[in-house]
């Protein structure tokens, strides 16, 4: 270490320490007080938080089901090519591994993992397993004798995709691909082509969701903004009590109001707008997603937009009209642009909210308002794919970091501001 | 001070041992609604005087998710789960409940053993059915007089307006089948095959534009109600206990209607294993299964609870007749093919959703 103070010696403290050192140990103590605070948080972020995710997301590439409950099979399959006809050691130890899996009761998991990759193998594996005990050489006839579908190389090829340990299978659906027992990827089947659709959709919707609230939140926060405190104060509670209220109550009550024989629709025919036999359908496809989501994410706009233009001082506008701008110029070049990290900010916050948003896409949006979220839901409660949700989920992940990159470096993060 | 450590560690486990012979509490999670009401005034009630121990009843919307991410996690909390065949089918395989022995279950009155005395396939290695349910399809009488049959719930000039169907291919493309015309007998061995699936698939495109999807068994009444569709398919017993318990003029059309269980299992690890399976034994008795038919139209799993069901707990309102089971319901009946789901479910829940996406 060098010694900046020179030859005259280091200073020291009234013990005889050198101050610098004194200094650092001062510092570390603070450091590690303020750390200490928080460490709670960051433990909490962490174990609640981060670990989930983790766990969750490496779902996405990992799946060793099928390699743990039949060891012997998933070995004999690792250097098969797919192409040539399967021999007879892969039916041995097939057949060896099926016993197995029947005594120790885990024939079941077996047979819904490989019935993933091929309808109707679930059956063909119970069924095999009942009495693969007893079967003997040659195995491969064996299989063929109990059920013909094993003479089927497309079973084989499903249980090869099956036993592969950190399988792309699951990310390479969730772009519409499909990950073949070779190795190799290829397009899905037209009629199984739906993530892409649904993420476009999604970003569809979120992207109208964001301008509608960004066109009639504007306004509402200028005029908050500019309002006596007294008047804006009670104003804000207006755009604060939907805010906080129940989400269900809100979705719930927009079903109440836009269903055919809903308070929109009588209104609508009282007026002559509609007849009573045609009415609108407002409600159960994507008109009613977008106009339930509106509502709902309008807050999240307004907010941060209030409060970015709390803090413009109102006299810029006054000193441009002065110098004869006209209210339209004063407004576009002196008031909008301080007005820009509000809208930033409530673009992003709603954005990447409504991105994954599932609630009331699931009660509202019929079959053409449903989001990517949705059928991340489906598979998480219904197919038990968590495997296949994890990966649609890290899709989604990846895709919402990239817009905040995006945003980042066209906008500039800096420039948010959320109050 | 070995002493006092050794009095207070026994002491404790004397407590804790005492308490939970004691009362024990057990979890129970149903659907909600009418039918958990009819569950609890069945089962819950009776067995916890009998007993002193509580039952906790909890809600869920199906669907083994709940199960499966607590016993991954180990942190298992729920004792008995009411759910569908095909999920106690799924879950038995993926090793997420506990096998059943049957043998507790207690027999029929007159001597029967409980394997001889529930209906056929109510019985599983994890399972025990308590009801039978079906999904049918009703209407508004008073608004759309004069449906008869499954056509009608895919006859839009006939019968003009939305219908309300639920989302989920399962009992679905079975209906879209029988009402193209095929027997109730032979639509499985259509549906296993490609052609079968795009003929169920291209009679759903008949009417898919005038669809209302539901997903809760509590909708389709709130539907029918609202005037919000025409026609909607629906659990039966709700379809009843709208009309009964409140006056609404609704009619369950039992063409084509489709037989399903309810089951109980037990999540692998429950924490009062042996509570909850004198639970599960007391509730599926006979004279219980029985009880519960006076709250809700859903059928009894045994076939010696049949000739005990009685009156609706109105008083005056006669359950037979209402009972997927009947013999004048069951003339066009199809029941579900748990095997062909469980075979099928991802391949045909995948093209569902993507004909739904298009």
């Amino acid at each position: 270490m060098t010694d900046t103070t020179g030859s005259s010696g280091p200073l020291l403290a009234a013990d005889g320490t050198p101050l610098k050192k004194r200094l650092a140990q001062a510092m570390f103590r603070s450091r590690a007080r303020a750390f200490g605070l928080a460490f709670p948080l960051i433990a909490f972020i962490i174990v609640v938080f981060l670990v989930p995710i983790v766990v969750l997301l490496q779902q996405a590439v990992y799946d060793a089901r099928y390699t743990n409950l039949m060891p012997e099979s998933a070995a004999s399959m690792s250097d098969w090519d797919a192409i040539s006809p399967p021999t007879e050691a892969m039916a041995a130890a097939m057949v060896s591994d099926l016993a197995k899996a029947r005594e120790n009761k885990t024939i079941g998991q077996v047979a819904t993992r490989v019935n993933r990759e091929k309808s109707g193998t679930r059956s063909l594996f119970t069924k095999t397993a009942r009495s693969a005990k007893k079967m003997e050489a040659p195995f491969m006839e064996a299989l063929i004798a109990k059920d013909k579908d094993w003479a089927d190389i497309e079973v084989w090829k499903a249980i090869k995709i099956a036993s592969v340990t950190f399988n792309p299978g699951y990310v390479a659906s969730a772009l519409d691909m499909k990950y073949n027992a070779d190795g190799s990827f290829e397009r899905q089947d037209e009629e199984r082509r739906i993530h892409g659709k649904l993420f476009y959709r999604t970003l569809e919707i979120s992207f109208l969701v964001t301008i509608f609230c960004l066109l009639l939140g504007y306004p509402v926060a200028y005029l908050l903004s500019t309002l006596t405190v007294r008047t804006s104060n009670l104003l804000l509670i207006l755009v604060l009590l939907p805010f906080w209220t129940s989400l269900l109550v809100r979705t719930t009550a927009w079903i109440a109001m836009l269903q055919a024989q809903g308070v929109m629709n009588d209104l609508f025919v009282v007026f002559g707008l509609a007849t009573d036999d045609a009415r609108f359908s407002l409600i159960y496809n994507k008109t009613g997603t977008l106009i339930a989501m509106t509502h709902i994410m309008l807050p999240f706009m307004i907010l941060p937009l209030y409060s970015v233009m709390k803090t413009i001082p109102p006299y810029y506008v006054r000193a441009a009209k002065s110098m004869g701008a006209t209210n339209w110029t004063a407004f576009w070049r002196v008031y909008f642009p301080q007005s820009v990290p509000g809208i930033g900010a409530g673009a992003m916050l709603v954005f990447i909210l409504a991105i994954g948003y599932y609630i009331t896409p699931a009660l509202v949006g019929g079959q053409d308002g449903q989001m990517i979220s949705n059928i991340i839901d489906f598979h998480m409660r219904r197919s038990l794919n968590w495997n296949l949700a994890a990966a649609l989920g890290l899709v989604l992940l990846v895709f919402v970091l990239f817009l905040f990159w995006l945003y980042d470096r066209i906008v500039g993060i800096d420039n948010m501001k959320l109050g | 001070m070995n002493l006092t450590k050794t009095l207070l560690a026994t002491t404790a486990l004397a407590f804790t041992a005492g308490v939970a012979s004691a009362a024990d509490s057990i979890t129970v999670v149903s659907w909600g609604g009418a039918y958990t009401k009819s569950q609890v005034e069945a089962y819950h009630k009776p067995w916890a005087a009998k007993t002193g121990n509580t039952v906790v009843s909890e809600d869920y919307n199906g669907g083994l998710a709940e199960i499966k991410s607590q016993v991954e996690a180990g942190t298992v909390t729920w004792d008995l789960v009411d759910v569908e065949l095909s999920d106690a089918i799924r879950g038995c395989d993926e090793g997420l409940l506990e096998e059943i022995d049957h043998s507790i279950l207690p027999a029929a009155p007159d001597g029967t053993p409980a394997s001889d005395d529930f209906i056929e396939g109510a019985l599983s290695d994890c399972a025990v059915a308590n009801i039978v349910w079906s999904t049918v399809f009703a209407y508004d009488s008073s608004k759309t007089p004069g449906v008869d049959s499954i056509d009608d719930l895919f006859d839009l000039e006939g019968f003009p307006g939305k219908r309300g169907l639920r989302k989920n291919p399962k009992s679905l493309l079975e209906m879209a089948l029988m009402a193209d015309g095929v027997p109730a007998a032979e639509v499985y061995g259509i549906l296993d095959t490609d052609e079968g699936v795009d003929r169920a698939f291209a009679k759903l495109d008949t009417i898919k534009d005038s669809v209302v999807w539901w997903e809760a068994g509590a909708q389709p009444p709130q539907l029918l109600a609202d005037g919000e569709v025409v026609m909607t398919t629906a659990y039966n017993g709700r379809i009843f206990n709208a009309a009964a318990g409140e006056g609404k003029p609704f009619e369950v059309v039992w063409d084509g209607q489709i037989m399903d269980f309810d089951l109980w299992v037990m999540p692998k690890g429950a924490p009062n294993k042996a509570a909850a399976l004198d639970f599960l034994a007391f509730s599926t008795d006979t004279q219980q299964l029985a009880a519960q038919a006076s709250w809700i139209s859903y059928g009894p799993a045994r076939k010696s609870s049949g000739p005990l069901v009685g009156l609706y707990n109105d008083g005056k309102t006669e359950m037979g007749p209402h009972m997927p089971t009947a013999e004048a319901n069951l003339e066009n009946a199809l029941v579900n093919n748990f095997e062909f789901w469980a075979d099928n479910q991802d391949e045909l829940n995948d093209r569902f959703n993507s004909w739904l996406a298009n």
